[in-house]
């Protein structure tokens, strides 16, 4: 017989969650409290924190630079390829410019193209992705065929040729490094939708009445959406470097803007004359601003897969 | 003599039930086409098929609770997804009062599912680990366009005081991860009875839950057919708990449905040796009792390759010659119950 | 001098969200031959006891406290080496989910002879053979299938390989981790006539492992019931299906279906199994308890209510002493 109880038993209510339950709606609400617990987060915790440092101080440090600058990086101050000194800290170029400056104000380029290139990147492969996968069949199967070509390219070759093809400028350096990400952000969408959609809870919203876009964009792409994030970090760091490749090989930015990749390349011409601060400084920019991205990426992959425990 | 009477009482039956009844399906048959290697198939233009449902024919009355029970790969699972639509049939019928719908498209069909919902087993794989207990439970209502914010709030609301989450408020936030698999199925319970559907399909929602937890949930569904007048496919194959709720079972075995009878008949009259046989081999917990387990031959076969005859034959204690080579219709031996055994 | 002797066994897992208490103040014995069946609900600690047994529980788990004594020798701090030859010689282990548990690459015979010639370095071959094909007879699989990948078997025959596996050492004690739960009814009661059976012909310590009440209550002599980590009760069967005394085993019996009873009430417990990250303070069973008193707040200690019957519960009637 059921024994009628009088008082409530204790767990069978909203069981009490770390931090509130109302997890608040604004953004920076959420992530500031989200940043200092990751921290708490282990190593991969670290590496996150670490990464999001070394890039948020890299793009404040550009974003300012115009304000702060100590010489105008264009115009030639200083003696010509001179070391580093008091005056010029970082030392000045064949043509008298100040390193620092240059480096302070360079990587706006850099900058803009990696964010437009991942922009243009998410907005074609992410629903390319999930339509075609969702969709299946012969389309299916020929979008994946023209994409795999895509990807069989080397991507360095493929960017020279497109960056060839269209000119020089920001939005054009963008688009061809673009076309050879889009294959990467394609492949991971379509493997995580086609597992995703076998699952339960799809069906669940198929026998709920929802139509396939409802499915696709309530129900499958939120689930996407962490494999998505590692792939986004990682495309930055490399879309860095590609776009410092481009540069250096001369497909770049013109001459009056001061840049990174610019500075590489003129760097290592100066390099046999003794000049290492030309070519120096800036490549640690680059490399570190690679790093800070892949940190993020990589710190992240480990935190959203983590490891079973029971 | 005995025999035309018989007859008589189960047309008039057959008639009654028409009336009541809510689901039919009829000449059912699912075949999964078996993907074949590019050598396999230049050495053979034959097709295969998994015959997952075989020409199945039953009908659900209104309320009532009619359990499809056997062993997994039996076809009982395919079974309730494919009357929901949920995959198409290969042939056959399927009637929702009285209306054909294996035809419905579109806008048609989607009004259907509001009518026909279904439950399903895995209580950590139904939810949608990105959508909150709120808006995934309201989700069809938008989707149907029923309600509007305040309104679609209140349903949630009262909604999940009904499958005993109580206090409402408290859930209406939470995502799944913060549920147990109980809490998680009540969920789903809730997402299921909000369009208030009038048949559902329940398939195995307890055989992933906690013993202890399990006597609630199948309240929970025998209290909706109370109060809501649900009507329930439910599929499992756990017997002890068809027992517990059903009113009919049809037992099936490769697709095909071997005996069909009210609880009683099932249980404590089986007529097909493998009805028996799944009878015997349920545990009792009670150490006393010494039970006489029937013994089976073999395994269950694949169902690509279906015994001829009647399926059961090379596992039957009671083969004849007759067996090997043709099949048994399911013929009734009182009005309410049907074996399809050559035997009886 | 028991088979297994486990004295105030603690076991944790030290996660990075906090620490799971997962087997607190667990001490029973087994003798050989003896059936002994482990039932509780999932969290309820049953399989970390099982594995910690046999030294398997995955890290982060640790065991923290107590002494697991098989013939006489504390397995606890074992140096690893030493472990190993415990393993499949003396102890050994049937996991749950016979789908994963064999490796598909290698022939089945193989699974058989590798293990025994790990076992016995100066093993020949042939023998190994000869062995593992009598072993295959007593598990009912045709010998010539000694060939065959795991794939090719079905559901069934593949537990039946994990179960030859585990008895081809010969071990002294078998624990068998929900053997059954991937399984058909009609194959489930092969399965656990099998094990039977070989508890009959070899003499082994069986520790049967289970969610399902009714197969425990079936196929055992003595009973555990856990819940949230610790032993709430445990019996000889008849004597705890006769005269259960913890109040979840009573809830629990009340809510598995019996076949055989014609009318049945079924009753459920409410309220959830608890949340082991944030346990509740005391009595694990408490919140859900229907005679629950303020005493319950504190951990009850295990009662000796005669008849070889142990309960862990305030209830139990008269003075009980508090830990």
């Amino acid at each position: 017989m059921r024994k009628k109880t009088t008082k409530t038993p204790g767990s069978f209510s909203a069981p009490k969650t770390s931090g509130s339950t109302k997890t608040p709606r604004s953004f920076l609400a959420r992530i500031i409290p989200g940043l200092t617990s990751l921290t708490r987060r282990g190593p991969s915790g670290w590496m996150v924190t670490l990464g999001i440092a070394i890039v948020l101080g890299l793009v404040v440090m550009t974003a300012v630079s115009p304000f702060v600058v100590p010489h105008d990086p264009i115009l030639y101050h200083g003696p010509l390829r001179s070391p580093p000194s008091l005056e010029f800290p970082m030392g000045t170029t064949d043509l008298g410019q100040d390193m620092l400056s240059r480096v302070m104000m360079g990587g706006l380029i850099m900058l803009q193209v990696a964010a437009l290139s991942v922009f243009i990147c998410f907005l074609i492969g992410v629903p390319l992705g999930l339509f075609s996968s969702y969709v299946g069949g012969n389309f299916d199967k020929t979008v994946s065929l023209v994409i795999d070509a895509v990807y069989a390219f080397p991507g360095l070759v493929l960017a020279i040729a497109i960056a060839a093809v269209l000119g020089s400028g920001v939005i054009n350096m963008a688009i061809s490094i673009a076309v050879v990400y889009i294959p990467s952000y394609y492949r991971i969408v379509r493997s995580q939708v086609l597992s995703i959609k076998e699952l339960t809870y799809v069906e669940a919203a198929r026998s709920i009445g929802a139509k396939w876009h409802t499915v696709l964009y309530r129900y499958i792409f939120p689930n996407v959406v962490p494999s998505i994030v590692t792939v986004l970090t990682v495309n930055f760091a490399d879309a860095v470097l590609t776009a410092a490749g481009l540069t250096f090989i001369g497909l770049g930015v013109s001459v009056d803007v001061p840049d990174w990749g610019y500075d590489l390349t003129n760097g290592r011409k100066l390099l046999t004359s003794g000049a290492w601060w030309v070519i120096t400084f800036p490549g640690i920019m680059i490399i570190l601003l690679a790093l800070g991205f892949t940190f993020i990426g990589e710190g992240l992959s480990e935190l959203l897969n983590p490891k079973l425990e029971r | 003599m005995l025999e035309t009477i018989i007859l008589s009482d189960v047309l008039l039956l057959e008639r009654v039930q028409k009336l009541s009844e809510i689901v039919r399906v009829e000449n059912l048959k699912k075949y999964f086409p078996v993907q074949k290697s590019v050598l396999e198939q230049l050495l053979s233009r034959k097709k295969s098929y998994v015959k997952a449902v075989d020409n199945l024919t039953f009908s659900i009355r209104k309320k009532e609770i009619f359990t499809l029970a056997g062993e997994s790969g039996c076809g009982k699972t395919t079974t309730g997804r494919v009357l929901l639509r949920l995959t198409e049939p290969t042939s056959g019928g399927i009637y929702f009062k009285g209306e054909d719908i294996t035809r419905l498209k579109g806008e048609r069909l989607r009004l259907l599912r509001r009518k026909m919902q279904v439950i399903f087993q895995d209580p950590y794989a139904s939810l949608n680990p990105r959508m909150r207990v709120g808006d995934a439970i309201g989700h069809p209502l938008e989707i149907h366009g029923l309600a509007r914010q305040e309104e679609k709030t209140k349903a949630v609301l009262e909604v999940l005081a009904k499958v005993g989450l109580t206090p409402p408020e408290q859930f209406i936030d939470l995502y799944p991860l913060h549920l147990s698999g109980g809490q998680r199925q009540r969920v789903a319970l809730a997402r299921s009875i909000i369009l208030k559907p009038e048949f559902m399909v329940a398939d195995e929602p307890v055989s992933m839950i906690d013993v202890s937890l399990r006597t609630t949930i199948i309240d929970l569904l025998l209290s909706f057919r109370n109060e809501l007048g649900l009507t329930y496919l439910f599929v499992t194959h756990d017997l002890a708990v068809a027992k517990y709720i059903s009113d009919r079972i049809a037992i099936m075995y490769l697709g095909k449905i071997v005996e069909i009878g009210t609880k009683q008949e099932i249980f404590s009259t089986p007529m097909h040796p493998y009805t028996q046989a799944l009878l015997s081999a349920i545990p009792v917990p009670d150490p006393e009792r010494k039970r006489k387990a029937m013994e089976l031959k073999g395994e269950v076969p694949s169902a690509i390759n279906v015994p001829t005859g009647c399926r059961f034959h090379p596992r039957c204690p009671f083969a004849e010659k007759k067996c090997i080579t043709e099949e048994a219709e399911l013929l009734p031996v009182t009005p309410t119950h049907s074996v399809a055994c050559h035997q009886k | 001098m028991p088979l297994l002797k486990i004295d105030s066994l603690d076991v944790e897992y030290r996660t990075n969200r906090g620490r799971i208490r997962a087997v607190e103040d667990v001490s029973f014995s087994l003798e050989k031959g003896e059936v002994l069946g482990l039932a509780g609900e999932s969290g309820s600690g049953k399989s970390t006891l099982g594995l910690s047994i046999i030294r398997l529980v995955p890290s982060p788990g640790v065991i923290v406290r107590g002494s697991i004594e098989i013939d006489g020798t504390d397995i606890v701090k074992l140096p690893e080496d030493k472990m190993r030859l415990l393993r499949g010689g003396k102890v050994a282990y049937i996991f749950q989910d016979p789908m994963t548990s064999l490796n598909p690459v290698k022939k089945v015979g193989a699974h058989f002879v590798e293990m025994m010639q790990t076992h016995e370095p100066d093993l020949e071959k042939k023998v190994a053979i000869e062995r593992t094909e009598k072993i295959l007879k007593d598990l009912r699989i045709p010998s010539e299938r000694i060939d065959d990948y795991p794939h090719q078997f079905s559901g069934g025959m593949r537990q039946r390989i994990m179960i030859g596996l585990a008895i081809a050492l010969n071990p002294d004690l078998v624990i068998a981790d929900e053997p059954t739960t991937a399984l058909d009814v009609i194959v489930q009661a092969k399965i656990l006539d099998l094990l039977a059976s070989l508890r009959d012909r070899y003499g082994m310590g069986l520790i049967l492992i289970s969610h399902d009440l009714s197969i425990i209550l079936e196929r055992c002599d003595k009973i555990i019931v856990m819940y949230g980590g610790s032993m709430v009760e445990y019996a000889p069967n008849a004597e705890l299906h006769k005269n259960p005394i913890h109040p979840y085993t009573q809830a629990l019996l009340q809510s598995i279906p019996n076949i055989e009873l014609s009318e049945q009430k079924l009753s459920a417990i409410p309220g959830s199994p608890p949340n082991m990250l944030n346990p509740p303070k005391g009595c694990s069973f408490g919140p859900r308890c229907p005679y629950a008193k303020e005493q319950c707040r504190m951990k009850p200690s295990l009662i000796d209510v005669g008849n070889d019957h142990f309960v862990r519960c305030f209830a139990t009637g008269e003075s009980a002493e508090v830990e």
